[in-house]
């Protein structure tokens, strides 16, 4: 069962500049949580925050009821088995083939059998579906092979908490479709609790429990999916439709005049818009092989519901 | 790097705040044996060739001068005394300080800050791995085993520069260039030197981790911090030179 992590008045700068301030917020164990927000906005930062890679000017971090925030070094090298994280590009180590890359978090934190290892391996690379690339260098495989690859070594010591950098950047929308599956079927096989931070939208209609938005140095919104989706707050209905007119500008932010006149161009502060976008994006459920767990049930049974009543209204 | 004087002094606070993580990390179990021998073997492989081709014309050098110095004076069987006690107290420390600075630091600098813009370093943390005990420990124990590997090289291929230069080419007499060997020289010259070459190592090793764990800002990030690192290492190595020099000659008493 994954474990719940408590963000509280999290605020961190480089200098004078703030990134973001007075962050507060909950990721549900067990859930998927998206963390959006346009370029620049410091997903990546709060994302190295959470793990202690960075330390915040102020606020809280509790992991299993721990402050990972005023943890000393050594203790954070033992909250950090809670972690999987997958990095933008993977970040594999360059100087070994997938296999030992892979191997390299048991090797280092266990005293397992080298046939032990190589059961535990191969079982997580068949999860990510990359049989048959042991023996490639990081440097020989492409950019999604590469992401799968550090997701399978992301696995390897079971975490509790998996945190995803960016998984789609730089991927082919079929590709991203694909691990989009594999994330809600991992989800539904090892519970563990799952942070995305992207700005990919239609991932974020489809995978998470729970979305949150970062702009403006400060957290927007966040909360469940449909609450988001059907938000009627300017910035988070800019972001999630993806379209110019609203407080979100090429640079940074726009002025206020401006964002007005916009939103009243779209007509009625931006209410109606192309038909079906307002609607709630059906959501990505584990594949038929994979058993799913009460809560994913659960889902499944909500999502069945919703389908009915919308066909039926049509 | 910020020209103020505070991130100077943030800079070396920060680089003497690792050397002393190093210094904890380094009883810490399980020792990185394999990594140890990896490193040894690719410092001492970039530093060897260029080494002994350093040393040899720096023997070479100290010989001329020294020949021509000693024949004005008429005290050329002291000719070999005095070139091997160049080469073995200041030359040979100092050959091996820029070829360790120059080429096992920068490899080291580069290696390191390429792990860290790629996020391999993250990524160890991230695994529960701390990348000062599993890479840096290494790095420093074996550049320094190589520094002083090293200096025992220069000196001998040095003095056997000297010797050709001397006896060969100025027509120096070989007995007197060997007999006057140990007029001037003693052994503590030799220890003082592979101590040195010791601490130089381990100047140089941290240094260019210090850089390339702080690497930041892309490809052009990782040329700069290997630029600083050998910039900073030869400006530390020259003074501690300065330093265990001074301090060897109150200590020692000297020859003649």
């Amino acid at each position: 069962m994954g474990v719940e992590i408590c963000v509280e008045g999290l605020t961190k700068s480089f200098g004078h500049q703030v990134i973001w301030q007075d962050v507060s917020l909950t990721l549900p164990a067990g859930e998927v949580s998206v963390m959006l927000g346009p370029s620049g906005t410091g997903k990546s930062v709060f994302l190295k925050t959470l793990v202690g890679l960075l330390r915040p000017d102020r606020g809280s971090v509790k992991i299993a009821g721990r402050d990972i925030t005023r943890l000393r070094e050594h203790e954070l090298y033992e909250v950090r088995k809670l972690f999987g994280v997958l990095f933008q590009d993977g970040a594999l180590f360059g100087s070994m083939n997938l296999y030992d890359n892979i191997a390299f978090p048991l090797r280092e934190h266990t005293r397992r059998s080298e046939s032990e290892i190589r059961r535990i391996v191969l079982e997580k690379m068949d999860m990510v579906g990359l049989i048959g690339a042991e023996e490639k260098l990081p440097g020989e495989i492409s950019g999604g092979m590469r992401k799968r690859a550090g997701l399978a070594r992301a696995l390897v010591l079971d975490p509790e908490i998996i945190l995803f950098d960016e998984p789609d950047s730089g991927l082919d929308p079929v590709r991203v479709a694909y691990l989009n599956q594999l994330i809600v079927d991992l989800n539904a096989q090892i519970d563990a609790t799952f942070l995305i931070v992207t700005h990919d939208i239609a991932s974020a209609r489809q995978v998470p429990d729970n979305i949150g938005l970062l702009f403006r140095r400060e957290l927007v919104m966040f909360g469940p999916r449909e609450q988001l989706l059907t938000s009627d707050e300017p910035v988070v209905r800019q972001f999630l439709n993806g379209r110019m007119q609203g407080p979100i500008g090429m640079a940074e932010e726009k002025d206020a005049a401006q964002v007005e006149q916009e939103l009243a161009q779209l007509g009625d502060g931006g209410r109606t818009e192309t038909p079906g976008s307002q609607a709630l994006t059906p959501r990505l459920l584990p594949g038929p092989l994979i058993t799913r767990t009460p809560r994913w049930e659960e889902i499944a049974r909500r999502e069945a519901e919703l389908r009915r009543r919308e066909v039926t209204r049509a | 790097m910020s020209l103020s004087p505070v991130g100077a002094l943030r800079q070396s606070g920060h680089l003497f705040a690792m050397s002393l993580d190093v210094l904890r990390a380094l009883p810490r179990r399980p020792f990185q044996a394999r990594e140890f021998i990896q490193q040894a073997w690719f410092v001492a492989s970039v530093t060897i060739l260029p080494t002994a081709l350093v040393s040899i014309p720096f023997g070479a050098v100290i010989a001329l001068q020294i020949g021509s110095l000693t024949r004005q004076l008429g005290a050329q069987s002291f000719s070999g005394a005095a070139s091997v006690l160049a080469v073995l107290r200041e030359a040979s420390p100092i050959v091996t300080a820029l070829l360790i600075a120059g080429a096992g630091g920068t490899a080291i600098c580069a290696d390191l800050g390429a792990r860290k813009i790629r996020d391999e370093i993250d990524a160890m943390q991230v695994l529960g791995i701390d990348p000062i005990h599993r890479l840096v420990v290494p790095r420093v124990l074996a550049s320094m085993v190589v520094s002083v590997l090293l200096n025992g090289l220069v000196s001998v291929v040095g003095v056997a520069g000297g010797y050709f230069f001397n006896v060969i080419l100025q027509n120096g007499t070989p007995g007197a260039y060997l007999a006057s060997f140990t007029t001037l020289a003693q052994l503590s010259d030799l220890w003082a030197a592979e101590l040195k070459a010791l601490v130089f190592g381990a100047i140089a090793a941290i240094v260019a981790s210090y850089k390339g764990l702080t690497a930041q800002g892309g490809p052009k990030g990782v040329g700069d911090a290997v630029n600083q690192s050998v910039v900073i290492t030869f400006m530390l190595l020259f003074v501690t030179n300065f330093v265990m020099t001074a301090v060897y000659f109150q200590v020692v008493p000297q020859k003649g």
